[in-house]
């Protein structure tokens, strides 16, 4: 077998790796979740985005304002959370008319919007991972998720996958 | 053997990179991508990033202004 010779190069090469944790579930910070992930994949980087806590509503099948989870509080919860479409800027939020002027100008000066950020990421194969205990809070399942989703995991398991490479809290 | 076109110059950090890789993920070994780019970021690091991701740079060449063209091979 021919083993590769252990070069600063190889081993850069070897350490291509990003991990982000998508916490916040604001607009903007999704925003600099997904460009970040979109780009480093696209120059060979292999990218893990591991969702948790409000992070969880970029990752919905359900879109808009609607009743996901179980139990009563998890579904009022989970209304007023929202998926992907309702997520709120961080500042400045005026109601929920920011997002939609950020839409606005992000189409009208041709910078990606929210929505194709992620089409770009699901393209580029990019590993997506749900956090298993803030489900288990929300009351939410997998199959509450975009089927691009990989798996439900626990710190153990991120800690493993993000090994060798650089991990970046959002 | 074929030629393909691609049109960032209009393009924004990321989708310069992204459309790049997702149109070469779509060719076949030994297909060319011919880029339309502009200067700065997309000219230093399409190239660039495509070389280190194992695909031939042909040709980086001036065509107008800002504008430039690279030829990469899969």
């Amino acid at each position: 077998m021919e083993v590769p010779e252990l070069t600063s190069e190889n081993q850069a090469k070897a350490q291509k790796k990003l991990s982000l944790i998508s916490f916040s579930g604001d607009f903007d910070k999704l925003v600099a979740t997904f460009t970040l992930a979109t780009g480093a994949a696209a120059v060979g980087y292999e990218v893990n985005i591991f969702f948790t806590f409000w992070g969880l509503d970029a990752i919905k099948k359900k879109q808009g304002r609607a009743f996901v989870g179980k139990g009563f509080l998890g579904k009022l919860f989970g209304f007023f959370m929202g998926g992907l479409r309702s997520a709120p800027v961080s500042r400045l939020n005026f109601l929920g008319l920011s997002p939609k002027i950020f839409r606005y100008l992000m189409r009208k000066k041709n910078v990606a919007t929210l929505e194709e950020l992620v089409e770009a990421a699901k393209a580029l194969e990019i590993n997506l991972y749900a956090c298993e205990m803030a489900m288990h809070i929300l009351g939410l399942e997998k199959s509450d998720f975009i089927h691009e989703v990989k798996g439900v995991l626990g710190v153990a398991t991120f800690l493993e996958l993000s090994e060798g490479g650089r991990t970046i809290f959002i | 053997m074929a030629t393909f076109k691609l049109d960032i110059t209009r393009e924004h950090c990321p989708m310069t990179f992204v459309k790049t890789k997702i149109q070469l993920s779509k060719l076949n070994a030994g297909d060319v991508l011919e880029v339309l780019l502009t200067e700065g970021e997309p000219l230093e690091n399409v190239p660039k990033s495509s070389r280190e991701q194992g695909f031939n740079v042909l040709e980086v060449s001036h065509v107008e202004g800002v504008v430039h063209k690279i030829l990469i091979q899969k």
